[in-house]
């Protein structure tokens, strides 16, 4: 296992025990996402600096799928945005972990998300005024596949290549399940590859669990300057890494109990 | 002494929205970071004039997409710029106000919420487009300021009070053209209300273009004998506490004009202030929770009774309660 990989493994060791304390949560689109999140930040894609988190250079991260609060909390702490012990203080009163991202709270959390469709649209916005303060810096943000049944999303689409957003990356974590079941089933969203293009970006698709093609794939799309938003349809399973989790759609929002926990953790132990 | 409108500068009629466009292009041309992002129409709320003024790059059109509208000004407030919102103020907060309340507000990030086209006095487009319920909406909003000039320099000052002042704030600006209340080069505050009238006997407490209105009643009531202060609510978030209890312990009573629904406005903001502190017969003009409907602005404000007359009519009902 690589370096990157046992990272992987422990961020959702650490994903599966802070929303098990916390009592509520989102396993599901957390642990579908933590290759993507490991390879923004621990690939050697991201431009930042813990230490300096309002360097007007960095690149930005917004979380558009802000119900994956878990993947990020856990990234940030793994970064050194601040220990990983508060982690265990997720959804408590008085933390800053709320149940959904807030940027009064924490540093690297660029804005508030929680309502879906809107990530889009906020990236979009950073990546023009980016350009505006003529800033070598890319914009990133991580959207759900359901989410894309907002009508936002698409504003924002049109938006994005309109303004020839280039500095722009947006990634769907495709994991083909939302609240009511299959995406397909509740209201099929179809191929988003095709959605996208017609919008006029450049698209991509990619194994979402494979760290080494992720971290290609999102330098590729940082370094590419033709003139179009980028987005990578990564093909991912929910709850993955936790097999009685894994392609179940009941696992989107709730935590486990004592002993679904202390399987999952052994499980992940083992890999 | 706020500095008022003379008789040769209060027979000039501006729109509120005039100031819009120019206030921004002063604003830039001073080296701030301001940006509009407008949704289609930047002709009719005049952020246009931005670009015309050679700031083409600070000018971004969503096209008509109000929500993305709004949270692409998030994303250009949290990369320093002050982003200013357009559209009409039916679509600028009523379409989109999940994006103003879970982004601009909830991050408290630089964003203004200044569209253009309230209330009735939008006119013949009917009641799709008069926007009657903003105030309540913007009001309930934590993090969120609320203006509402009376005229075209109240306007441009609030402006300049938006760009100024970090985090959101509204500022609610209109399409008909009304009298000057005050000096072209007024300057007003947040959290300030203006007694631009003193009398004894009642207040009349107005924002926006019933500033005119409730100025013209107390002519009207002058000539009756019935001494009326008016005074205008220009910041109905933060409220002016101090001015509104002070006048009120001098009239002992009120009429509350605004062009918007009687639900959730500055008269409730003002009916809020006094039950907590001091119980006062209270009249409201505005909109009696119903839709506008077509015709001119001040055939409007008869027909609905929010005009000089109908305020009239409200002071002598609350003096006789």
């Amino acid at each position: 296992m690589t370096e990157l990989e046992q990272r992987a493994t422990q961020m959702r060791k650490d994903i599966v025990a802070m929303i098990a304390k916390a009592g509520s949560g989102h396993p599901g689109g957390s642990l579908s996402s933590v290759e993507i999140m490991t390879a923004l930040y621990f690939g050697g894609v991201m431009n930042y600096d813990p230490a300096n988190p309002d360097d007007p250079n960095r690149d930005r991260f917004i979380l558009a799928k802000g119900h994956a609060a878990p993947v990020l909390y856990t990234t940030l702490a793994h970064a050194g945005y601040f220990a990983r012990e508060e982690l265990m203080t997720l959804r408590q009163l008085g933390s800053r972990l709320q149940g959904h991202p807030d940027s009064n709270l924490l540093n690297g959390v660029e804005v508030s998300t929680g309502s879906l469709g809107q990530g889009l649209s906020i990236a979009a916005g950073a990546a023009s005024g980016l350009k505006l303060n003529n800033s070598p810096a890319t914009v990133f943000t991580l959207l759900g596949d359901g989410e894309c049944e907002e009508g936002q999303v698409w504003e924002a689409a049109m938006y994005a290549a309109h303004y020839k957003l280039d500095n722009l990356v947006a990634i769907v974590d495709r994991n083909g399940l939302q609240i009511d079941g299959k995406t397909e089933e509740v209201c099929n969203p179809s191929d988003l590859c095709e959605k996208f293009a017609a919008f006029g970006w450049d698209v991509h698709t990619v194994d979402g669990h494979d760290i080494d093609a992720l971290i290609d794939l999102l330098k590729q799309t940082k370094a590419s300057h033709d003139a179009k938003p980028q987005v990578i349809i990564a093909k991912t399973v929910k709850g993955k890494g936790v097999s009685f989790m894994e392609n179940q759609a009941s696992w989107h929002g709730k935590a486990p109990n004592d002993e679904q926990t202390k399987a999952a953790l052994e499980e992940l132990d083992a890999q | 002494m706020i500095k008022r409108a003379d008789e040769a500068q209060a027979q000039v009629k501006r729109a509120t929205r005039a100031a819009y466009g120019e206030t921004l292009v002063h604003l830039a041309q001073e080296g701030l970071p301001v940006v509009a992002v407008d949704a289609d129409l930047t002709g009719s709320t005049t952020t246009k004039k931005l670009a015309d003024a050679g700031f083409e790059d600070r000018l971004f059109n969503c096209g008509i997409a109000e929500q993305n509208m709004i949270d692409v000004a998030a994303g250009l407030s949290i990369t320093g710029h002050i982003a200013f919102t357009g559209s009409f103020a039916v679509f600028g907060t009523g379409r989109a106000y999940d994006q103003i309340r879970n982004t601009v507000c909830y991050s408290n990030l630089n964003v203004k919420i200044a569209p253009t086209h309230a209330g009735i006095s939008v006119g013949p487009d009917g009641g799709s487009h008069q926007m009657l319920e903003d105030i309540s909406l913007m009001r309930g909003l934590p993090n969120m300021r609320v203006l509402v000039p009376a005229d075209y320099a109240a306007a441009a000052s609030a402006l300049r009070l938006a760009a100024q002042t970090p985090g959101p704030v509204y500022v609610r600006m209109g399409r008909a053209s009304v009298p000057a209340v005050y000096a072209d080069d007024v300057e007003l505050e947040i959290g300030r209300a203006y007694v631009l009238r003193e009398g004894k006997d009642v207040t009349i407490f107005a924002c926006g273009v019933e500033v005119d209105q409730a100025l013209q009643a107390a002519e009207t009531l002058a000539e009756q004998g019935i001494d009326a202060e008016v005074v205008d609510v220009f910041s109905i978030k933060p409220l002016d506490e101090d001015t509104i209890l002070a006048s009120l312990a001098k009239t002992g009573c009120a009429v509350v004009a605004e062009e918007h629904s009687v639900y959730g406005g500055l008269g409730s903001a003002i009916a809020e202030l006094v039950c907590e502190y001091k119980p006062t017969p209270l009249e409201f003009i505005g909109m009696k929770d119903r839709f506008g409907k077509s015709g001119e602005y001040l055939e409007l404000m008869d027909y609905f009774k929010m005009d000089a007359a109908a305020i009239v009519e409200a002071v002598k009902r609350v003096i006789a309660r």
